[in-house]
């Protein structure tokens, strides 16, 4: 390489590299140091483990943290189920003008600020919201019933923000799955559950993985929908991790709680790529 | 060979909004025949086969497979397996998964499945590869894995859309040859569809010309190429000059024909359906032209003339020569025959050329058709 052209490649890469190092590394190992100092009284502080044994000994944490991933990973999975289809419809069911305005479709909830969509579902689910009061005069329901503040509520907002992230990779890449591999599939007398479980999901696998890495962080990372939706007790660990940073001013605890949110999702994200033999070279490069 | 065809189609017809693609084609295919369809593109090959396998539905007549009506059957039922143009073999599973996906679907255990996988593959020369990727296989061998993933589950009959389309030349001639090998030793039904003459003369049985939705003429290829049915078939099977006139004068069921350069033709008119003055399309197959360098050896023949040389192009065993008539100008293409007789041909060289009457089609032009 010439002087020159590696001058150029060094500029084109400047900017990458300057966001992941201020906006990423440096961030990231300064919580790191702050969560390594312990107080040991007013304005002294010592380094050590202790703010992590604090969450591994108080069962709260634990319960939290553990609630916090398996609630993401229902989430992740209850949004793939229902986005499957979806995406299938627009990619192999549809053509032209209506494949665009179904895919548009999928778009407009984020036109509007996730506060406004997260406020909309509690103006639906309230006690003296709409689905309360349509049960009421159906005459489902005699009193009015309160929708809000369970794990059902905070589920539904989970799935809905998502969504679109699962149907896009997932129409990508059932698209570029050609026809006549189904028809293939039922020529050689292939059921249409076979070819769904030997050729469909097969193929779509890198977009499934892909679509439930990044659906399954939201839901993680999420602050507001299970605040908003679940209430002060919807027991999230963003909501510990808020809490801590700024009601308690525990920079220290705080700092560790969020590192290790950021083990725990690199650990279920590793697993799950083991579990669909995917690499995150290849489901990235769809 | 048992009395029921294995494929029966009965005035099929299938229309796309108002654009019939199809229309009232009924033909049958009895057992162990190769037979072909063959057409220019868009004539409605593709939907006719899909129709046969099932994918789409036709909008009248009637389908029988081995005698019985398969109409209601669905395509992952019926007893016929595709290829696909595309070969369409699936990529996620290796060779031995594709090869065994019917069997699998049918609830065969797994041992008689790799038996029988394997058995299939030695057949049609590709034993031991079951493990490998489809990836690792060249275009040729993923033809015949292609057939056998079809053919390990015994169809009554097997469709073949274009397969050969995606190769190049070479491997297609060799694959021509391979395909009919194979065809007779399984002793299976083929129906296959081309818009490749040659591929349909070397390897069918029979051959249907198909030609904007309807069956043109139904026969062996010596049929198709020395008795075309229709002015269509005539120029689409093998190669021919076509030239366009009117009947002159008619006699003893022998007419002459004035071409629109002014030339003069005499042709047959068996039929004796041909009256002065109707239009006529006529053809004249290039190695049905004799040449000669003495006027004496064509004197004899219903057409005669001579002309000059124009253009020769060599092309081994189907050279031919573009002789301009020396009194109206028309070109004439004709096979230079390789005896080393017109070696030394030259361009320019002045040379007579002639060829019998029956040689000579003629056809009714507005269609209809009438035979030599
Ligand atoms: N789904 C469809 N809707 C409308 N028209 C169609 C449809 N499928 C095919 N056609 C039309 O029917 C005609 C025949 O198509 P078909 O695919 O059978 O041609 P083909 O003979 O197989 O041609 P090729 O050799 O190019 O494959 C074409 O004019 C095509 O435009
Ligand atoms: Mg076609």
């Amino acid at each position: 390489m010439s002087d020159r052209s590696k001058l150029t490649f060094w500029l084109l890469l400047a900017p990458l590299l300057i966001w992941l190092l201020t906006l990423i590394i440096l961030p990231h190992v300064g919580m790191f140091l702050v969560s390594l100092r312990e107080k040991v009284g007013v304005r002294e502080y010592e380094t050590g483990f202790a703010n992590y044994a604090v969450f591994f000994n108080e069962p709260l944490y634990w319960n939290t943290f553990a609630r916090t991933a398996y609630m993401s990973i229902a989430a992740t999975l209850l949004t793939l189920l229902i986005g499957f289809p979806i995406a299938y419809y627009i990619a192999k069911l549809t053509r032209g003008r209506s494949k665009t305005t179904l895919f548009l479709m999928c778009l407009i909830p984020f036109w509007v600020s996730e506060l406004v969509r997260t406020f909309g579902w509690m103006i639906l689910l309230r006690e003296t919201g709409v689905f309360s009061n349509l049960l009421q005069y159906v005459g489902l329901a005699s009193g009015p019933v309160e929708m809000l503040y369970n794990d059902a509520a905070i589920m539904t907002g989970l799935v809905y923000t998502s969504m679109l992230f699962m149907v896009v990779p997932l129409v990508t890449t059932l698209d570029s799955l050609d026809d006549s591999l189904i028809e293939a599939g039922y020529d050689l007398g292939a059921s249409g559950f076979a070819i769904l479980r030997e050729i469909v999901i097969p193929h779509a696998m890198p977009g499934i993985v892909s679509g439930c890495i990044v659906v399954f962080m939201l839901s993680l990372g999420n602050y507001l929908t299970p605040i908003l939706l679940g209430g002060k007790d919807s027991l999230w660990f963003t909501g510990l991790i808020y809490s801590q940073f700024i009601t308690r001013f525990n920079w220290e605890l705080g700092s560790a709680f969020g590192f290790l949110l950021l083990g725990l999702s690199s650990l279920i994200v590793f697993v799950g790529l083991k579990l669909s033999r995917q690499s995150l070279g290849k489901t990235m490069a769809q | 060979m048992s009395e029921t065809p294995d494929l029966e189609c009965r005035d099929i017809s299938k229309s796309f909004d108002d654009f019939k693609a199809v229309n009232d084609v009924s033909f049958s295919v009895p057992q162990g025949t190769f037979f072909s369809i063959l057409g220019p593109s868009g004539c409605g090959k593709t939907t006719l086969l899909r129709m046969i396998a099932g994918f789409q539905e036709p909008s009248s007549g009637d389908l029988l497979i081995k005698g019985k009506s398969v109409l209601d059957v669905p395509p992952n039922k019926r007893p016929v397996s595709m290829v696909f143009q595309h070969l369409a073999l699936f990529p996620m599973m290796n060779i031995g998964a594709n090869v065994g996906f019917g069997l699998r679907q049918r609830g065969v255990n797994k041992t008689d499945i790799t038996k029988q996988v394997e058995r299939v593959l030695e057949r049609v020369g590709l034993g031991g590869v079951a493990e490998r990727p489809v990836s690792s296989l060249s275009g040729g061998q993923k033809q015949r894995v292609a057939i056998a993933r079809c053919m390990v589950l015994e169809p009554d009959v097997l469709l073949l859309d274009e397969p050969l389309g995606a190769l190049d030349l070479k491997l297609r001639e060799h694959m021509k040859i391979e395909l009919k090998q194979l065809q007779s030793e399984f002793n299976t039904t083929f129906v296959y569809i081309t818009h490749d003459q040659s591929e349909a003369l070397v390897m069918s049985d029979q051959i249907a010309v198909m030609n904007q939705g309807v069956f043109e003429q139904v026969g062996t290829a010596k049929e198709l190429y020395y008795e075309p049915d229709t002015a269509f078939v005539a120029g689409f099977v093998g190669e021919a000059n076509r030239f366009t006139a009117k009947v002159k004068g008619s006699a003893g069921g022998s007419v002459e024909m004035v071409t629109s350069d002014g030339q003069t033709l005499h042709g047959l008119d068996a039929r004796r359906s041909l009256s002065v003055g109707d239009s006529v399309d006529i053809f004249v197959r290039p190695e049905a032209v004799r040449l000669s360098r003495n006027q004496a050896d064509v004197a004899a023949m219903g057409n005669t003339g001579q002309g000059k040389v124009a253009n020769i192009l060599f092309n081994g065993a189907n050279s031919q020569l573009i002789l301009r008539d020396q009194t109206t100008g028309a070109e004439l293409n004709v096979a230079l025959p390789q005896t080393g007789e017109f070696r030394d041909l030259a361009r320019d060289d002045v040379i007579h050329f002639g060829w019998e009457q029956q040689q000579t089609r003629v056809y009714l032009a507005d269609g209809e058709q009438t035979d030599v």
